[in-house]
């Protein structure tokens, strides 16, 4: 993956760089050592790496805004950063920029329930949101696998969707404001508790916007009540057009599950050897979760069960207690976790319409034979964000090489039957170079002269999202 | 008057247009207009491109009328989640509402509260910006999130940033059924109150509304249930019971009855007719009494509180009456003269709005005088 050549003049310059910050940020919160900073050097793509300049970890706004104010002065670029588990290379530095991570600022700074609302500062992580206001009933609901570990602040930049977005949204439908600091060091509060905004949607463009148009240190985030209880049933079936015909008729029926989860017979055999969660060898498995109290579960379940038996499951289980549901969720939650044990892995993450999912699971099957890798599919089935799992290994040479070749056939056949490169986990520098597959210049440029009003000398992490040939000038302008 | 029939051209007008031009759908939401400037009517780009209903998804020109979409729709048994509200009875305008207006001003009803506002359904967009150029955003699947999201920019934008020519929407499986509970003499406080409980309840609300007046006169408030017939019957008797201190509860299940009341709320319809300005304030939702007392005159409260429609005499600036309540006020029915019709921004955001505007629209052509202007350094 190509970066640009870092800045001399910014590298040349670090000592009194990082005397500025140390200025205006506590003794500990300003990283500048190689052994420590080489903590920072990639994100979850951890095929990439490149220890940065510095590493800051304010604790507040105003040190937010202080540490911006100073980059921007000093023409630094500055690479925002959660928890670090960017599947895209969102946060891999470069080796003239300062990492901003907001780490230590994870307080709750409100809780409301009369307004369904929470206020925190972005370090938090996403699982300890809810973790804050379960034991009153209450759940913040995007859910994404790295919920343990990933924090709000990554979410808000990535959008980040998880399984139950079928029912709730991704981040962005769960988002009701923002402070956010610009380059300049300019804080700024966009929405709020209310609804809407009142002029241009501002924190709908701010989410998904991959830490390049400024640094969210706050957030107003939605919370619902937790619902009464939720059930899954498993389901196996011959073939993978046949789980996908099923998948297309519950939705048609009417009944809105909370999540459906589909994964292929790679998958269902890693897992199972992983994890042992019992699950039927079979061509295809879905896993539909529906919600609400006992009597409304078992009349969601049962047209489910309807639909899925007039498709010729060869199983069809519904959990019969907590425990079950809890196995029956196992191999689908350790699927990643399974792959890394057998191989090293690149996760893509490319949508789909829902109706061409047989055609594009066929495609990927050729396509495995001819690049001589193999590839196991699970993903979110009802909104049709795909998650092939690549496998490689790392230590023999060409094989990286041979696996992004492979993982960049996948996303243009995505594109091409009318989806797009990434559903949920953002472009990052992994898609980067991809966007003209999806997008005309006329449609980058566009997105590019948004950067250009929020971040008008392109140093909030300025070689993610957009091709590098694409942004080259704006770059260039940076250096000057 | 321009009145192109595809996107190209579309395109070719707004590129050789002189001067400034009103972009127009059907001509029923007149919000702060009417702006000066040639008409540019895209009600002439119509039809539904796709609609795929096991995927959940519908796109289609932005001239198509709403009524063909809910159509279509219904004819799958599907519906648009945000239940957009039809302006011609509040604003006393005629014509025939078109999705891409909806989506302009991001016009979302009681359902917001649930399934979000339209902005929240926007999948995809394709648009004409200032300068003629199409661009196009997002696409036709539900999760998305490659680039900047620009779909969610143009919804609300009121046509300044660009022409919209095509809109794509994620849809949802309609009902089996409906019901209402309905809460008779509550004063606002408490109304508001109660919708909250409800609202925090495991029951899946649709919709919370209360009028003061309601459509017999007397305080009515409303909480909406929605789903198979079973789990309706069930949640509304739990939700009963839950809230059975705050008064008589009858529980309301016949479908045209239930449909009025929520049409009743969702248009506004107790202010069609009347006298006086109409300002739509979006709040904190336990805010919406506090609002409602300073503001005076009458209103209806939907959105569980948040959203507080409010008639007060012609002329009134309620923007001072407001000043330390968090929120926002536009004005929807009524003269602008003398008074912002969207709420002034403050300064770092006026003038990221500003620097949008001047990108998308460098000539400054597309609805001169819409949206939000900067604050005076005295509000
Ligand atoms: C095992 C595993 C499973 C995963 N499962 C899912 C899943 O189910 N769904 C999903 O959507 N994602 C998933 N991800 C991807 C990842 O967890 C998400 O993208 C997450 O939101 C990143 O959060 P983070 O805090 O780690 O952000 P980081 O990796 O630190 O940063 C991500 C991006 O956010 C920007 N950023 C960080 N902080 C800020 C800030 N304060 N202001 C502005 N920009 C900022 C960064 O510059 C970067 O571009 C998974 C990752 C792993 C490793």
């Amino acid at each position: 993956m190509e970066m640009p050549a870092p800045n001399a003049s910014v590298t040349a310059n670090k000592a009194h760089i990082v005397t500025r910050l140390r200025r205006v940020l506590p003794a500990d919160a300003v990283i500048d050592a190689p052994e420590e900073t080489r903590a920072y050097e990639c994100d979850g793509l951890t095929a990439y790496a490149c220890p940065p300049l510095a590493a800051v970890l304010p604790a507040t706004t105003q040190e937010v805004s202080d540490v911006l104010r100073i980059c921007h002065e000093e023409g630094v670029p500055v690479v925002p950063r959660g928890s670090g588990t960017s599947l895209a290379g969102g946060a891999l530095p470069t080796a003239d920029s300062v990492i901003l991570g907001v780490a230590r600022m994870n307080d709750v700074l409100e809780t409301d329930y009369d307004n369904r609302m929470i206020r925190v500062q972005t370090g938090r992580t996403n699982l300890s949101v809810t973790g804050a206001v379960e034991e009153d009933g209450f759940f913040y609901a995007p859910d994404p696998s790295s919920q343990l570990a990933c924090a709000i602040a990554g979410n808000i930049a990535m959008n980040s969707g998880g399984a139950h977005c079928l029912k709730y949204g991704v981040t962005t439908n769960n988002l009701l404001g923002v402070t956010l600091v610009l380059m300049d060091g300019t804080i700024t509060q966009i929405g709020g508790a209310h609804l809407d905004a009142p002029g241009y949607d501002l924190l709908g463009l701010i989410c998904g916007s991959e830490g390049q148009l400024g640094v969210v240190t706050e957030a107003t985030l939605r919370i619902l009540p937790k619902p009464e209880g939720a059930r899954p049933v498993l389901m196996g079936f011959d073939s993978n057009e046949v789980a996908g015909a099923c998948v297309s008729d519950i939705i048609k029926a009417g009944v809105l599950p909370v999540a459906i989860e589909f994964m292929d017979r790679p998958c269902i055999e890693a897992t199972e050897r992983f994890a042992g969660a019992g699950y039927p060898m079979c061509e295809a498995l879905l896993i539909v979760e529906v919600e609400g109290s006992d009597a409304e579960i078992d009349e969601q379940l049962n047209v489910i069960m309807q639909i899925a038996g007039r498709h010729n499951p060869v199983a069809l289980r519904q959990a019969q207690s907590e425990d079950e549901a809890k196995r029956i969720w196992l191999g689908r939650k350790s699927a990643f976790g399974a792959m890394g044990q057998i191989n090293d892995y690149m996760c893509l993450d490319g949508t789909i319409p829902v109706s061409e999912l047989p055609f594009v699971l066929r495609r990927i099957g050729e396509l495995s034979k001819e690049f001589g890798l193999d590839v196991a599919n699970v993903f979110h089935a009802g909104d049709g964000n795909m998650h092939p799992l690549i496998l490689f290994d790392a230590n023999k040479p060409g094989d990286l090489e041979l696996c992004e070749a492979f993982g960049a056939e996948i996303l243009k056949l995505c594109v091409e039957v009318g989806g797009c490169l990434t559903g949920e986990h953002g472009v990052g520098i992994e898609k980067r170079d991809l966007m003209d597959t999806q997008f005309a210049p006329a449609d980058l440029e566009a997105q590019m002269a948004v950067k250009d009003v929020f971040d008008p000398q392109w140093l909030l992490n300025p070689a993610k999202v957009f091709p590098l040939k694409a942004s080259a000038s704006r770059r260039a302008a940076q250096v000057a | 008057m321009l009145s192109p029939t595809t996107e190209e051209e579309l395109s070719t007008a707004v590129a050789q247009a002189s001067g400034p031009l009103r972009i127009q759908g059907g001509g029923t939401r007149g919000i702060g207009g009417p702006t000066p400037g040639e008409v540019c009517s895209v009600a002439g780009i119509t039809g539904i491109t796709l609609y795929e209903p096991g995927a959940l998804t519908l796109v289609a020109a932005a001239g198509t009328p709403v009524a063909e979409i809910e159509a279509a729709l219904a004819a799958e048994n599907q519906r648009l989640p945000f239940e957009p509200m039809d302006h011609r009875k509040l604003l006393g305008t005629t014509g025939t509402p078109t999705i891409g207006g909806v989506v302009s001003a991001n016009v979302s009803g009681p359902r917001r509260i649930q399934a979000g506002a339209c902005r929240d359904s926007l999948i995809g967009v394709r648009f004409v910006d200032g300068r003629g150029t199409v661009i196009k955003n997002g696409g036709r699947v539900m999760k998305n999130v490659t680039g900047y999201d620009l779909v969610k920019l143009m919804a609300g934008a009121h046509g300044t940033l660009g022409v919209l020519s095509e809109v794509a929407f994620k849809v949802l499986p309609a009902v089996e059924r409906v019901a209402s509970l309905h809460i008779k003499g509550l004063a606002d406080e408490k109304a508001v109150a109660v919708l909250s409980r409800a609202l925090g309840s495991p029951f899946e609300v649709s919709g919370a509304a209360h009028a003061p007046r309601g459509r017999t006169g007397d305080p009515m408030t409303l909480i909406r249930l929605e789903g198979f017939a079973e789990s309706v019957s069930y949640r509304a008797a739990r939700l009963k019971e839950l809230l059975s201190d705050a008064g008589d509860i009858t529980v309301q299940d016949d479908p045209a009855t239930t449909a009025a009341d929520w049409t009743w709320i969702r248009n506004v319809e107790a202010f069609a007719g009347t006298e006086g300005d109409v300002w739509r304030l979006s709040v904190k939702p336990s805010d919406g009494p506090e609002a409602a007392v300073r503001v005076g005159g009458d209103v209806v409260y939907d959105w569980g509180g948040g959203l507080v429609w409010a008639r007060v005499p012609a002329g009134t600036d309620v923007r001072p009456l407001l000043k330390g309540l968090p929120g926002h006020a536009t004005l929807v029915r009524g003269d602008s003269k003398g008074r912002a019709i969207f709420q002034p921004e403050p300064a770092p955001l006026a003038a990221l709005s500003e620097g949008l505007r001047a990108k998308f629209d460098p000539r400054g052509i597309l609805n001169p005088g819409l949206m939000a202007q900067a604050q005076k350094a005295d509000a």
